[in-house]
């Protein structure tokens, strides 16, 4: 589904990315870890392309196209979504005209019609529902004064009305209470089919408690240093990042 | 200056003709200080009531006005021809055609002891009262425009609600320029609320794309008296052949609650000026401002709020969204007088650029002289937040979608301060057409020649 070939990034002229390959299939939640600084937020913002940053070299494929030639609302209709590690507040938009217009705007992307109000309503309530989202929160605007907790429940529905087929978390598990996580975890399970995959970008094991991944990564200055099974991650929860570190 | 002072020297009979003894009364004393503030005093140039500033936009087009005196020699009736199609606008309608109010008393069902009708008329019918409102703070603040105004006014509309007397809904004033030649319209309009009366108006100005260059001078006197409310909300949605002077001046006594609304979804050149003057304790103002240009329309806003009694409120916001070539000047000023304790005053001016060829100039004001008062003021000029953007791009909606939405929510909360009834759902479908560069027009409003 998604192959990244010696990927090189920087921002503002640093290289964070220095020549990183990853391959994900259908079907596969691959985690990636790794300390702080070490490219994993700039990993989720190139694949989703974000203009601040560069790719200097490399490439990136995802079902057979070449992303980096697409403009972010393209890889938003060929299947892709970023759950925001900082969601953006946007005062003055509501989440419904917000999630309106993107549906629409799919929609119009695969031909068909758009939406019809009603339908859209029912949509809306049953997705809210897989992530216990407050529903007064959908009449306000996007984001505006949500606690930590609600902005990233509000990720995963995003995530729940665009069906992406690879979904990237980054950090989702910051800044959320115990319960919470389990609420966002179980939200992201419940939307785990075979043929859609997830990168799951953490700092801490914790998440991956709820999420179960199938292949652990740890990142550290720019690469992939070491890739294996879940079992990694309880490793590293145990021995931290200086172990792996060392390694190199 | 001198030609206009020639003009009504020579012209005085066809100036006074079909309007009221009373009202002619005053063009006399009017063109002296015309005269006076225009030629005498150069020290004025560049302030709150600069007379120069506004000539200047008259003369800048290098054209010549006729001045509009015949009285309507349109022989539609309004009243059949337009349908203001706003839905849930449930108002009391009333039309202004070049400066003449034209009556219809069929509709008019209003209380029996409101008076709704003409400039003229009120003076015919209510010297006492013309007398004691009529050119009283405009006089007062020895302004050139005014004056000009006062010297030359043919009509305009006058609202008197006596005390105690509350009207429910809406009453909407349309102003409609038409006619085949460039002309200058001057027209006037007086609000009077007496204590505890409650009203609210809708004006909105209209004027075709093909219409010749029109010049209106507009004067406004809101008095309103203790405890009164008054809603003013003026929506001009003109042409680019449209010039637009106006003076808007409110008194407020004691716990009175005046709220404007001043909306430029499309225009040529447009200057507007507010001055609001909080006599009486505990009353309050609420000014908010929107203004929408591009390719290269002018809007000015230059309000002055003078809190002169203790403990009273207000609160201004103006937002400007410019493009192309377009140029906003935002000069707001709020004075606390050395008695007007306990005054709470917010002053707020946001613009956003969205070419590099548009230009704002913003100058926020504050002066204070009392102590024991919580008062702020504030400014931002700047593009679209990228963060914001690239968000709403990365779930799949287009950029020129993106743009439209961002810019549509940055006017959500001026247009929400709207308390006419359909208004608010009227002007955002109004503003969300003219972002996407439609022809912003009320379908139904503005064909007086069809």
């Amino acid at each position: 589904m998604l192959i990244i070939k010696n990927l090189h990034a920087s921002v503002n002229g640093k290289e964070i990315i220095k020549g990183l390959d990853l391959h994900v299939k259908a079907g596969e939640i691959h985690a990636v870890m790794g300390p702080n600084g070490s490219g994993k937020s700039t990993l989720s913002a190139v694949l989703v392309g974000h203009p601040a940053f560069e790719v200097t070299e490399g490439e990136i494929i995802f079902e057979g196209r070449n992303l980096l030639e697409m403009p972010a609302e393209e890889r938003s209709f060929a299947g892709i979504f970023l759950s925001f590690q900082y969601p953006v507040e946007i005062p003055g938009v509501s989440m419904v005209n917000f999630m309106r217009t993107a549906v629409n705007e799919h929609r119009k992307y695969r031909g068909e019609e758009p939406i019809s109000a009603g339908d859209f309503l029912k949509l809306m309530r049953e997705k809210q529902a897989i992530v216990e989202l407050d529903k007064n929160l959908i009449n306000r605007s996007v984001n505006e004064g949500f606690s930590g907790g609600e902005k990233k429940r509000n990720e995963i529905f995003q995530m729940a009305m665009l069906e992406p087929k690879l979904s990237i978390l980054d950090e989702t598990d910051s800044g959320l209470d115990i319960d919470a996580l389990r609420i966002v975890a179980q939200g992201v399970n419940r939307l785990r089919k075979p043929e859609n995959a997830a990168i799951v970008i953490t700092h801490y094991q914790r998440l991956l408690n709820y999420i179960k991944p199938d292949i652990v990564h740890v990142l550290y200055n720019g690469k992939i240093i070491r890739t294996a099974g879940p079992e990694l991650a309880m490793e590293l929860e145990e021995k931290g990042y200086d172990w792996v570190k060392g390694e190199e | 200056m001198k030609q206009y002072i020639d003009f009504f020297n020579s012209y005085r009979k066809e100036i006074d003709r079909g309007c009221a003894p009373l009202l002619n009364s005053y063009r006399e004393a009017a063109l002296d200080m015309f005269a006076s503030t225009v030629l005498s005093s150069p020290r004025k140039r560049g302030s709150h009531d600069d007379p120069c500033a506004w000539d200047s936009r008259l003369h800048g087009n290098d054209v010549d006005f006729g001045f509009y005196l015949s009285r309507a020699s349109i022989n539609v009736n309004p009243y059949r021809v337009f349908r203001c199609d706003v839905p849930n606008l449930n108002s009391h309608k009333h039309f202004v055609v070049n400066g003449h109010f034209v009556g219809n008393k069929t509709q008019n069902d209003l209380p029996a002891t409101v008076f709704s009708d003409s400039l003229n008329a009120f003076a015919r019918q209510y010297p006492s009262l013309f007398t004691k409102y009529y050119n009283q703070i405009a006089s007062a603040k020895e302004d050139g425009l005014s004056a000009f105004n006062t010297a030359f006014v043919q009509d305009g509309y006058v609202l008197y609600v006596p005390e105690n007397v509350v009207i429910d809904r809406t009453v909407q004033l349309t102003n409609i320029s038409a006619g085949n030649n460039n002309s200058l319209i001057n027209r006037r309009m007086l609000f009077i609320l007496e204590r505890g009366a409650k009203a609210k108006i809708l004006v909105c100005d209209h004027a075709y794309d093909e219409c010749p260059i029109t010049a209106n001078t507009q004067v406004v006197e809101i008095y309103a008296g203790e405890n009164a409310g008054f809603d003013f909300c003026e929506l001009e949605e003109s042409s680019p052949n449209t010039i637009r002077l106006t003076n808007c001046f409110v008194r407020q006594d004691e716990a009175s609650e005046v709220r404007i609304n001043s909306i430029t979804l499309n225009n040529g050149t447009t200057r507007n000026n507010y001055t609001v003057d909080l006599a009486g304790k505990h009353a309050g103002t609420h000014l908010y401002g929107m203004a929408v240009a591009d390719n290269r329309q002018k809007i000015d806003n230059y309000t002055l709020i003078n809190h002169l009694a203790p403990n009273c409120k207000c609160r201004e916001l103006f937002k400007y969204i410019l493009d192309g070539e377009a140029e906003g000047v935002f000069n707001g000023r709020i004075i606390v007088a050395e008695n007007a304790r306990k005054t709470e005053a917010y002053q707020s001016n946001r613009n956003l650029l969205g070419s590099r060829s548009c230009r704002m100039f913003s100058n926020p004001q504050l002066e204070i002289y009392a102590d024991d008062v919580k008062c702020s003021h504030g400014m931002t000029t700047g593009q679209l937040d990228e963060q914001a953007l690239f968000y709403i791009c990365s779930r799949g909606v287009r950029k020129e979608e993106a743009v439209l939405l961002l810019k549509f929510a940055f006017t959500d909360d001026v247009i929400s301060e709207i308390r006419i009834d359909g208004m608010c759902n009227r002007l955002k479908m109004l503003v969300e057409k003219r972002f996407k560069g439609e022809l912003v027009t009320c379908r139904d409003c503005g064909r007086i020649n069809e």
